[in-house]
């Protein structure tokens, strides 16, 4: 089994975190893993994105191949549609709706929505809205990571649960409940 | 003890060379290298791991550690080969005593950077040995491998890796940490001083030295064929990470025979071997077309060799699982065509950011002259190139700005400014600074500090609080040496300086200092959690 994962988003959004968990995840859960990150200029406001690729076999390439990721996990609706010539047929887009608009020439917020609803497997939500109306604003990347946890399958949501715990650890208990809260919270909003 | 752990490729260097036993590593930050020297600065305090202020610095530095017999680590990202490029091709003149290391990053594509150079043209100029490795296990792997390598041939060895290694995280087995070498200074006065008599002979040791660095390429444990079982026309020379773009397309039941390079000298017995059961070669490599170029006279011109030379594979851009694909027959599947409404996002000067001002006064001041012309540097600052400011005319190399400027007003231009950043500064921009002064060239030096080398994530700066000594020392007079705080209340305090100074006949300097953002945030955040 393997899964390709695209995550996207802009600069700071948070994007590597999300990264990050998984990555955790997949190591502990004694999966072949290959993350191909973007450090450097890109990082400030420009689009990021992270090729993560799991699998219980071997994997060669770092960067996944167009056509064939099964998952695109983005923090912004126009990053999502970024990557959607990589996307298999049966894919599915996992997106923030909410747009960040660091550009002149952004374009017309329903235009970009109603691209993604054409595509097959689209599953997208006000996050930072979610992330607000609980108390939440720093984790509003871990509420997306809830809502993709179903779609991962070679990792269970519970394995997540348990690297986000891990990963936060650091930061304090307070932080690690926060984002177990964010997490729960995205997953129950996907049916 | 043996442990796995998820590391990037640049990760699995830095611990590879700590495990390898290095006692120093010398680098100026750089992407995609920066993370190597963070890394061992954050696991490895026993290291040696200061930031240095250039890449010719740090190989010197590297070099006399060798000198006294210890192993040391140069990391670098491509371009700053090129600064320390006299050290580097002379270090391979003296030879080595503790084993020396150079990491050289590329970056096709020129994700970060102005261009994209393939670092293994180096190698093969200095005439040492390269090493190249393909996976983040290899390139951990390959660090005590490229020290013995280093010290049983008396050479600096080159390792090059590129931007998706350097920034790819994988699992990766480490194992045992070798303990540091001691103290053993060189006395062989005749290889260290290269007066022309001394260099001759130890050119000629070089020479001499080169069927070794071919016989140890021929047996080399990273350099591998992968066989088929089935007849093929095709055969692929993969090096480096394009070995792993191969074999991602690789149908196992009918495979073309691989041959995997990661250590040069080319292995050119390997290569003629596997020339000889197909009909042709097909070269995917990373970077320019360093081995298609050498197979070509190699095999002669009635071998067909494909690659990025003949437009079976892109001529420029880092390779990708979908370029080689393609130049190895495999069909393109993908179901969406590219989505309608998406717009580049280029990255932009962080909000609240001390550069910002700086560049609001300069255009607004600039606007009063027909003919202002604004010299860049390499930094984030480089961003304001780019909308909204528009405020640079040149980015070319580290100090550029200076020279460039000094060469504009030379010609007779008028007002010529310069922008720097303050790791820049030090890095290239003071010996062209004295050249300016020494010539009373009128031009305006704006060194732009936020206390840190901020495009590549926060590092030491190394003249940090030095500034205004460094200027006097080298001679500006201290009436047009200015330091401001760019912030939008002193922006008439600012745009006044700049007016008066771009009419003075001679070199002002002029500091705008504030802090960078996002050192600053993270300085706030750390705080926090030390309070909670």
């Amino acid at each position: 089994m393997k899964k390709d994962i695209i995550l996207a988003g802009v600069g700071g959004q948070g994007i590597l975190t999300i990264a990050t968990i998984i990555g955790d995840a997949a190591a502990v859960a004694g999966l072949s893993l290959k993350q191909a990150e973007v450090h450097g200029m890109s990082q400030r406001g420009g689009d990021v994105q992270s090729n993560l690729r799991l699998s219980t076999e071997v994997i060669y390439s770092d960067l996944i191949k167009q056509g064939s990721a099964d998952l695109i996990i983005s923090m912004e609706p126009m990053e999502a549609l970024r990557y959607v010539r990589y996307l298999n047929e049966n894919g599915s887009i996992i997106t923030s709706s909410h747009p960040f608009k660091n550009i002149p020439n952004y374009p017309n917020e329903e235009d970009i929505i109603a691209e993604l609803q054409s595509l097959p497997h689209t599953v997208s939500l006000p996050i930072d809205d979610i992330a607000k109306a609980n108390s939440l604003p720093k984790s509003a990347n871990i509420i997306l990571l809830g809502m993709a946890a179903k779609f991962i399958e070679i990792l269970s949501p519970e394995q997540l649960r348990e690297s986000i715990a891990r990963v936060f650890a650091i930061k304090g208990e307070e932080v690690v409940k926060a984002n177990l809260a964010a997490f729960d919270l995205g997953l129950a909003a996907v049916k | 003890m043996i442990e796995r752990k998820l590391l990037l490729g640049d990760e699995a260097v830095a611990l590879g060379a700590v495990h390898a036993g290095i006692s120093g590593v010398y680098a100026y930050p750089g992407t995609p290298s920066t993370e190597i020297t963070e890394y061992i600065q954050h696991h490895a305090p026993e290291v040696r791991s200061r930031w240095c202020t250039n890449e010719k610095t740090a190989m010197e530095a590297a070099l006399g550690m060798s000198y006294a017999g210890k192993r040391a680590l140069v990391c670098m990202k491509h371009v700053g080969m090129n600064v320390a490029a006299d050290a580097f091709v002379n270090s391979a003149i003296t030879g080595v005593n503790g084993g020396v290391v150079v990491l050289a990053a590329d970056d096709p594509s020129m994700h970060s950077s102005q261009n994209e150079q393939d670092s293994r043209f180096y190698g093969k100029f200095a005439m040492i040995p390269i090493l190249e490795p393909s996976t983040q296990q290899e390139a951990y792997d390959i660090m005590p491998y490229a020290f013995s390598l280093s010290e049983e041939l008396k050479l600096p060895v080159l390792l090059r890796v590129v931007t998706r290694l350097a920034h790819s995280r994988a699992g990766v087995v480490v194992g045992e940490r070798r303990t540091q070498n001691t103290l053993h200074l060189d006395n062989e006065r005749t290889h260290w001083v290269l007066l022309p008599g001394n260099a001759r002979r130890q050119y000629a040791s070089l020479v001499d030295k080169q069927p070794a660095l071919q016989a140890s390429s021929e047996v080399s444990p990273y350099n591998k064929s992968v066989s088929s079982h089935h007849k093929a026309t095709m055969g692929i020379i993969a090096c480096g990470i394009a070995f792993n773009y191969v074999m991602e397309n690789r149908p196992q039941e009918k495979g073309f025979p691989v041959l995997k390079i990661s250590q040069y000298p080319m292995p050119e017995t390997c290569i003629k071997e596997l020339a000889g059961q197909c009909e042709s070669l097909l070269i995917a490599e990373d970077g320019q077309p360093f081995v298609e170029e050498q197979i070509k006279s190699l095999l002669g011109s009635d071998y067909v060799v494909k690659g990025r030379l003949t437009g079976d594979l892109p001529r420029m851009g880092e390779l990708t699982p979908d370029s080689v694909g393609v130049a190895m027959g495999v069909e393109r599947t993908t179901t969406f065509a590219d989505a309608q409404y998406v717009m580049p996002r280029p990255p932009a000067l962080c909000q609240g950011c001390g550069h910002r001002d700086v560049y609001d006064a300069l255009n607004k001041v600039a606007a009063e002259y027909k003919d202002a012309r604004i010299f860049g540097d390499i930094g984030c600052y480089t961003l304001g190139a780019l909308p909204p400011f528009r405020a640079i005319d040149s980015c070319v190399d580290m100090g550029a700005s200076i020279t460039m400027a000094k060469g504009a007003a030379d010609a007779g231009a008028h007002p010529v400014i310069a922008v720097i950043g303050d790791s820049t500064f030090t890095h290239s921009g003071m010996t062209g600074l004295l050249d300016a002064i020494n010539d009373h060239s009128p031009i305006t030096v704006i060194i732009s500090d936020n206390l840190t080398t901020a495009m590549t994530g926060g590092q030491d700066s190394a003249g940090t609080n030095k500034f205004e000594a460094i200027c006097l020392g080298l001679g500006v007079e201290p009436e047009h040496l200015h330091v401001v705080v760019p912030l939008p209340k002193n922006m008439e305090e600012i745009t006044n300086i700049l007016r008066k100074e771009i009419e003075y006949q001679g070199v002002s300097v002029i500091i705008p200092r504030r802090e960078c953002m996002q050192t600053l945030k993270r300085k706030v955040r750390q705080n926090r959690v030390k309070q909670s």
